[in-house]
């Protein structure tokens, strides 16, 4: 890159199912303020902002337009990034390059969703094609159900080893104070929690959360005069590789298998399960911390649930995935794929409190989003070469 | 930092017309890139990754990006790194050029689309406004705008005529120009009638939108010295917000002055007037014509260089209509319009979006 870039503060809002006692805009003012507080600048250090949603789950067009009194944007460059679910980690790829290229030194990245003030489901129904798809694939969980079924009857994967994978980011969540649902359950609790759609169980899946989480990206011009130690970026890479659900194939997650492919060649990895610290994976599903491991390369082919049954990915063990307790715990989906980068930034900042990775050098992220688009970040504690 | 790296190396757009019902909005995203490609003489192959503006409103669908990754290119060869902006097309232009500038890419291909004729543009831009304390008013793109142009007359001192000529300068260049949708001149009768729509906005002085899609190839400097015949290149780039409509005087566009003043420093020049040979300005009224040449310093700008395209008068596509004005200036800073200027050595193009254009983008290009 032109310019070494890196995370130099982090603020999250206090997610929730409604909060209703903010507006959108406050609720965006509120991760400014603190991303502000916690890299000690203001909004008048700041060159541009950039910022994400989902339009339809708030109903606002131009939302970097509707919000900029809250998200610090009036008189600066103010730029709008949207893709779905990979919103957040969208906006996390577009603050690489526009402090890489020189062109901002200091970039102020807001994701954030409320909600509470949309029909979920009902939106994300519209996201496919009204011809060809739409009569098939009614919201997110659908499709997710069809991944999950097609890779159960192709490995004999079964429903208590997605179980065992939820369980370990409901653990993970209750050491973090920012979690929305900060609750540990067990594997035959999940198993008993009410199906929404075959083979997909409520503790099995994400929730829907009010929140916001600003970054703020900086240059090596002046990254180090921010944060003692800065996340400097290492890699940041995604694939979209359709536009209808019926081309899909379901499995492997090829999206991300080719990102992290591509990020891997980059840096020179071989053997991402002893070269990564931790990861915060964009699962918004229990049987996706089993498969899209194998897309990681993390495992082979229907081992992804050896893995976690291991405990390898619990806390504790040789990668801690989701040491935040990720998407099944926390999901404001224009600002999910943010809080994956904003956590794996604390990680190797030392700067996680109770769900600190003991060490944690170098980090990864993903995005996943419509039609299977998968965004991907690696960060370090050391200063790319 | 050198701006002078990055270069348009191809531009393209879907056939003109009102109205394609023909095609659908993906579609149409895949003709403005093949005709990019075709002009950039580059294959998709070649391309370093995509950047794509949509706009979920305006397609009718949420992630609406997700609909036009295959149309354009995202999944050839390997697949391709992709990313999509909401706004004006000039916007997703830098997002792309600074994805060339960090050095994560070789070239970025752009690509904006809209398709008015499918959906009601009042109703969707009354979504530009807070849903418990405006949206009730009416407001929408063009009653918002026709209170600005209230201002923005009684402020300036500009008639009805002021007016007039603003858009039969518009119209006598598009009617000249094969890519405007509109060709046709206007009239004094066809002014004088033109049914009011929002005092005082008439028919004539609301820019008519059209379906549409453009794209851009933009590669380093290393990219375009192999490829591009014809290169132009980018001088300067930048890009401001205003506060709220409702929070602001809207008798001036700071934020254009804003846009212009960091483009012109990017690009290292002392002052634009003078430097800048002809000016590609989005107008989605006529009165925003004579204010955006005040805030960026360019009123005395001769007729036949203020809009030589004919400019978004002759057919306006949300999201689109800045790519428009980037590639009507390319093709004229290379040499391929119809009808020539003289010394058209520096262009500024313009984008500019939100509530009576509360964001603006300006880019300066070179040959």
């Amino acid at each position: 890159m032109a310019k070494r870039t890196a995370i130099v503060g982090v603020g999250q809002t206090e997610h929730a199912g409604n909060r209703y006692d903010v507006t959108g805009v406050e609720l965006i003012s509120e991760a400014v303020r603190r991303a502000l507080a916690d890299a000690e600048l203001t909004r008048e250090d700041i060159d541009g902002v950039v910022i994400g949603n989902m339009d339809h789950f708030e109903g606002i067009n131009a939302v970097e337009l509707w919000s900029i009194d809250g998200n610090g944007g009036i008189d600066k460059p103010t730029l709008k990034l949207t893709t779905g679910g990979t919103t957040g980690s969208t906006l996390a790829i577009a603050g690489t390059h526009l402090t890489a290229s020189g062109l901002f030194e200091k970039l102020l990245v807001i994701g954030w969703e409320k909600n509470s003030e949309s029909d979920t489901t009902g939106a994300i129904t519209t996201a496919f094609d009204p011809i060809w798809d739409r009569m098939v694939f009614a919201g997110a969980v659908a499709g997710l159900a069809v991944e999950a079924s097609a890779y159960m009857s192709r490995f004999g994967v079964t429903e208590k080893d997605a179980a065992r994978a939820a369980v370990r980011d409901r653990r993970h969540a209750v050491d973090n104070p920012h979690a929305h649902l900060r609750e540990a359950v067990t594997v035959e609790q999940v198993l008993r929690s009410p199906y929404i759609s075959d083979p997909i169980k409520l503790l099995d899946m994400c929730p829907r959360t009010d929140g916001a989480c600003a970054v703020i990206f900086a240059n090596e011009d002046a990254a180090e005069k921010i944060a003692p130690r800065p996340a400097w970026i290492h890699a940041a890479t995604n694939r979209h590789l359709h536009s209808y659900l019926g081309d899909l194939e379901w499995y492997p997650l090829r999206s991300l298998e080719l990102a992290a492919q591509e990020a891997y060649r980059k840096l020179g990895v071989r053997e991402p399960l002893k070269e990564f610290d931790l990861m915060e994976l964009y699962t918004p599903y229990s049987f996706a911390n089993l498969s899209w491991l194998e897309a990681l390369g993390l495992a082979a082919p229907g081992e992804g649930a050896r893995l976690v049954w291991d405990g390898v990915t619990d806390m504790g063990g040789k990668l801690p995935i989701n040491p935040s307790g990720g998407v099944l715990a926390t999901n404001p989906i224009g600002a999910t794929g943010l809080i994956r980068a904003g956590e794996c930034a604390l990680q190797v900042m030392g700067r996680a409190g109770k769900r600190q990775v003991p060490g944690a050098r170098r980090a990864l992220s993903t995005g996943f989003g419509g039609c299977l688009w998968s965004d991907l970040l690696v960060y370090g504690n050391d200063k790319p070469g | 930092m050198s701006p002078g790296r990055v270069a348009v190396i191809g531009v393209g757009r879907s056939r003109p017309a009102f109205r394609r019902p023909e095609s659908g909005f993906a579609e149409l995203v895949h003709e403005a890139v093949t005709a990019c490609l075709e002009d950039a003489g580059v294959s998709i192959a070649e391309v370093g990754n995509i950047v794509t503006c949509s706009n979920d409103f305006m397609d009718g669908r949420t992630i609406s990006s997700m609909a036009v990754g295959d149309a354009a290119g995202a999944a050839a060869g390997e697949g391709k790194n992709i990313s999509t902006v909401e706004g004006d097309g000039t916007l997703a232009a830098y997002y792309g050029m600074s994805r060339i500038l960090s050095g994560g890419y070789a070239s970025t291909l752009v690509v904006a689309h809209a398709k008015h004729s499918e959906g009601d543009y009042r109703l969707i831009t009354n979504a530009w406004f807070d849903p418990i304390y405006e949206r009730a008013l009416g407001l929408d793109w063009m009653s918002a705008a026709a209170l600005q142009a209230r201002l923005v007359m009684d402020g300036r001192r500009l008639c009805v005529g002021d007016l007039d000529r603003v858009v039969e300068r518009n119209r006598r260049h598009g009617a000249g120009n094969p890519e405007a949708t509109l060709r046709a001149g206007v009239s004094p009768e066809e002014l004088s009638g033109s049914p009011m729509m929002a005092p005082p906005l008439r028919a004539a002085d609301i820019s008519p939108l059209a379906d549409g899609a453009a794209a851009l190839l933009l590669g380093s400097e290393e990219f375009a010295g192999g490829r591009a015949k014809r290169p132009v290149w980018v001088a300067g780039a930048a890009f401001s917000a205003d506060p709220r409509m409702t929070d602001r005087d809207l008798s001036g566009a700071p934020a254009l002055r804003r846009a212009a003043e960091s483009a012109r420093r990017m690009a290292g020049l002392e002052k634009l007037p003078g430097e800048v040979d002809f000016v590609e300005l989005d107008e989605s009224f006529s009165y925003q014509q004579p204010l955006w040449l005040a805030e960026l310093g360019l009123e005395t700008l001769d007729d036949e260089r203020i809009n030589p395209s004919g400019g978004s008068a002759c057919g306006r596509s949300e999201g689109v209509a800045g790519l428009d004005r980037i590639i009507a200036a390319a093709r004229r800073l290379r040499g391929d319009a119809p009808v020539p200027l003289k010394n058209a050595r520096l262009a500024l193009a313009h984008g500019s979006g939100g509530p009576c254009a509360q964001s603006h983008c300006v880019w300066l290009l070179g040959n």
